[in-house]
């Protein structure tokens, strides 16, 4: 056990990713201004904040969705470290679909809605390669299972799926490729709660199993406490304050956390 | 018409040195989608207008013009466009595939293997062959730039899905010199396999797209398929009722309304030649000698 | 194992005129291997503020709280999280867990995050589980569901599933009945013998007696100027 313990600790001592100085700006405006953080191997970051906060611009950067106007983006890929701003499109593409995965806040934009299940789980795959359509069924089905769908449902559009349904479709179609680094905006939003938590569950079981690293951003401070290491909390662009999960939330040291945290309903 | 209205097969000059920029581009480049400023022609899109463009621009008073819709000869579309050019530009006409030197089709390729020097025009209705899972245009092109074309075999993957097999029967999508995919117009695929290899340049004109590309001689085309349920180019399964030939591809040909139907050569020079060779059908009858054809 | 330098604690309250409360000054303590520490004190003392400074959940001002090797004061939130996961347990008189995943899970899941295969995870958890008097029937539901004494065995048996050398137990024999408090107390006893470190908050006094060496009285850490 001693040993486990200590093979999982060489292998999260090099981040797999390094964010350094990032900054956006809309014009005047900023986006997000002089974000640095790491993100370990099998690690969850939270990123949590008002709208406006400059979360989800936060993401956009990181993901390579939009182009920061300052800093690195550097991820640990196979062949070493690159920063990702830097990179051109194709590979930056190339990673999007094989080392990285964003689940949509709405399904129907990590989705292809006239698709069946199935071919919204392969897509990945035969981008990546994948020729063998027996093959890619398979692995269709076992993912459909592994985020509770029936597999008699494998050539039903998500168009016929509840909202909880097409949000695990999409997360099946994301980690079909096994990446190493997923990038979720809102995963939960817009679940009835008894969904949230069955697809927090799912979202849990899957990153501890696949050694996933996740950076989740969400308002729900609830959802990052089950979910989340570390937290980061943004106001007007800026990390107001950051470090481990529970600690952030118990015993808030920046005025907009306290505020944030006494904010929430108790039930 | 009088043939002193018209600049030689129709276009003027500069509008034929714009396209012929562009199918140089298109032979530089095979498989990939050149746009052009694509002319109006006095005909309806849908009838062959970009494979009208392509085949102005390319003709010279030399050529000899053959021109086939689904493989015959006398259709309605292939006899006008054929008067077009006669009108337009002069140029000597044939049906036999042998003779031409430039041949326009509209979804076929002629059972008779093309020889170098020869140019086959196709008419193309829509070119992207990404278009109906990926609606927008911009991010075809940034697909095709990329070489990202998991989505092609997503179709495919759908297809086996819904119907047990690769229902896609024509406008079947191919990847060229394993580069770019390509929508090689609404031929059937039995086609497909000609596509690759041919000794003749092949063109595609796309008029209301505005798009031109190329397969240029002996360009290797490949079918996109999976390892298990590979490419298999289709027929019916029956020989021609008038020459008796068992390889060309048939249409099937309703004659009466109780059920009676015959099947003969979708491409009309084919079948008439092995007529004229003394092939006889199921339903045929041996061609009367001396009726040349014409 | 445990042993905490000069601490201060204070809350400043932004939202409520920045008011800044202190909590707690000077406080010393140290817990050896094998040892088990009773932290005594009336209510609002600061018991439990210091035992989640020592689990990282609460900033210190000042001081050092050093668990084996590392100084919890000044870690890093990856060294507090690798430290949680192998060396440090805690039982809280809260179950805190996902909805909907089956107590074998909720148990079995210290052990599941230190890599070991999950059969035999689940098996240390049933072991764990039996003895605390779950009936099978439950392991397979949610133990959100379940009574406060129920909820407070899971959370026990959660703690003890990994043989942490350094325990925290914030009344861990509340609210249950004779029997379970007698297998709590020998867990306790089982993880002194094989020398964990133990710092523990018991209202129970009987408990106290049985598996504390020393107690210490927090009033001695509360500051001076505060009332």
């Amino acid at each position: 056990m001693t040993d486990l313990s200590h093979t999982f600790a060489a292998a999260a001592d090099k981040p797999l990713l390094q964010v350094k100085n990032l900054t956006k700006r809309y014009g005047a405006r900023i986006g997000c201004a002089d974000i640095s953080f790491d993100v370990y191997p099998g690690e969850v970051v939270g990123i949590v904040g008002e709208s406006g906060s400059g979360k989800s611009t936060l993401l956009s950067c990181l993901a390579g969705h939009l182009r920061p106007d300052q800093g690195e983006v550097i991820f640990e890929t196979a062949q070493g470290a690159r920063d990702t701003v830097l990179m051109g499109e194709a590979e930056r593409r190339r990673l999007a679909r094989t080392d990285w995965a964003y689940v949509h806040q709405n399904p129907r934009d990590g989705l292809r809605m006239g698709v069946s299940a199935g071919g919204n789980v392969g897509e990945r795959l035969m981008a990546i390669g994948a020729r063998h359509y027996g093959g890619i069924r398979d692995k269709a089905i076992d993912w459909l299972g592994r985020v509770e769908i029936d597999a008699g449902r494998v050539d039903d559009r998500p168009s016929a799926f509840s909202g909880g349904m097409q949000q695990r479709l999409q997360i099946a179609r994301n980690l079909v490729t096994a990446p190493r680094l997923v990038f979720m905006d809102e995963p939960t939003g817009g679940l009835d709660v008894s969904v949230q938590a069955r697809l927090l569950d799912l979202l849990r079981g899957l990153v501890r199993e696949m050694g996933l690293s996740a950076i989740i951003v969400t308002h729900d401070l609830a959802v990052v406490r089950l979910l989340a290491d570390r937290l980061m909390v943004m106001k007007g662009g800026h990390v107001v304050e950051a470090g481990l999960t529970d600690q952030v939330l118990d015993d808030p040291q920046h005025e907009y956390t306290q505020l944030l945290v006494s904010s929430v309903l108790q039930v | 018409m009088s043939d002193q209205a018209y600049n030689f097969a129709y276009l003027d000059e500069d509008t034929k040195r714009m396209i012929r920029r562009a199918i140089l581009k298109g032979v530089a480049i095979p498989g990939y989608q050149v746009p052009f400023a694509s002319r109006e022609m006095p005909m309806p899109y849908g009838w062959g207008t970009g494979g009208v463009q392509v085949t102005a621009a390319c003709l010279t008073p030399d050529d000899v013009l053959k021109v086939i819709d689904q493989g015959a000869d006398d259709t309605t579309n292939a006899v006008s466009i054929r008067k077009f050019f006669v009108a337009t530009a002069g140029v000597a006409v044939t049906e036999a595939t042998d003779q031409a030197t430039i041949i326009q089709t509209r979804h076929r390729i002629p059972e008779a293997a093309l020889t170098a020097g020869q140019i086959l025009v196709y008419q193309v209705p829509i070119p992207e062959p990404l278009r109906f899972l990926e609606p927008r245009e911009t991010e075809t092109r940034k697909l095709h730039e990329l070489e990202e074309y998991g989505l092609m075999h997503v179709k495919l993957y759908e297809d086996i899905a819904k119907h047990g097999q690769i229902a896609t029967s024509y406008a079947y999508p191919v990847r060229v010199e394993g580069r770019y995919v390509m929508d090689p117009s609404p031929i059937p695929k039995f086609d497909n396999p000609k596509l690759s290899g041919n000794a003749a340049l092949q063109l595609f004109g796309a008029g209301r797209e505005q798009r031109i590309y190329a397969v240029p001689p002996f360009t290797h085309v490949v079918s996109l398929d999976f390892d298990d349920h590979p490419f298999s180019p289709s027929k019916a399964n029956h020989a021609c009722d008038l020459c008796a030939s068992d390889t060309s591809y048939l249409d099937e040909v309703i004659t009466d309304d109780e059920g009676g139907r015959m099947f003969v050569c979708s491409d009309t020079d084919y079948c008439a030649s092995r007529r004229a060779g003394g092939h006889v059908g199921a339903l045929g009858a041996p061609l009367a000698t001396g009726k040349a054809v014409q | 194992m445990i042993e905490i330098e000069n601490l201060c604690k204070s809350f400043t309250l932004h939202n409520q005129n920045a008011a800044v409360i202190p909590v707690m000054a000077g406080a010393n303590l140290a817990v050896g291997r094998g040892e088990c520490v009773g932290l005594i004190g009336a209510s609002g003392a600061g018991k439990s503020t210091l035992m989640r400074m020592v689990w990282g959940n609460y900033l210190a001002a000042s001081g050092t709280i050093r668990v084996g090797s590392l100084d919890v004061v000044t870690a890093s939130p990856r060294q507090i999280i690798a430290l949680r996961r192998e060396t440090l347990g805690y039982v809280s008189q809260f179950l805190r867990v996902v909805p909907r995943v089956p107590t074998l899970d909720v148990v079995a899941e210290p052990l599941l995050n230190l890599g070991v295969p999950a059969g035999t995870a689940r098996a240390r958890a049933a072991e764990l589980l039996a003895r605390l008097n779950i009936p099978q029937r439950l392991w397979d539901l949610s133990p959100t569901t379940f009574s406060g004494g129920e909820q407070q065995r899971v959370n026990i048996a959660r703690g003890f599933a990994h043989p942490f050398p350094a325990l925290l137990l914030d009344e861990p024999t509340a609210s249950l009945d004779a029997a379970n408090r007698e297998v709590v107390l020998t867990l306790i006893l089982e993880a002194k013998a094989r020398g964990a470190a133990i710092l523990g908050i018991f209202h129970d006094e009987g408990a106290r007696d049985r598996v504390c060496d020393r107690l210490i009285d927090v009033r001695a850490f509360t500051p001076k100027a505060a009332a």
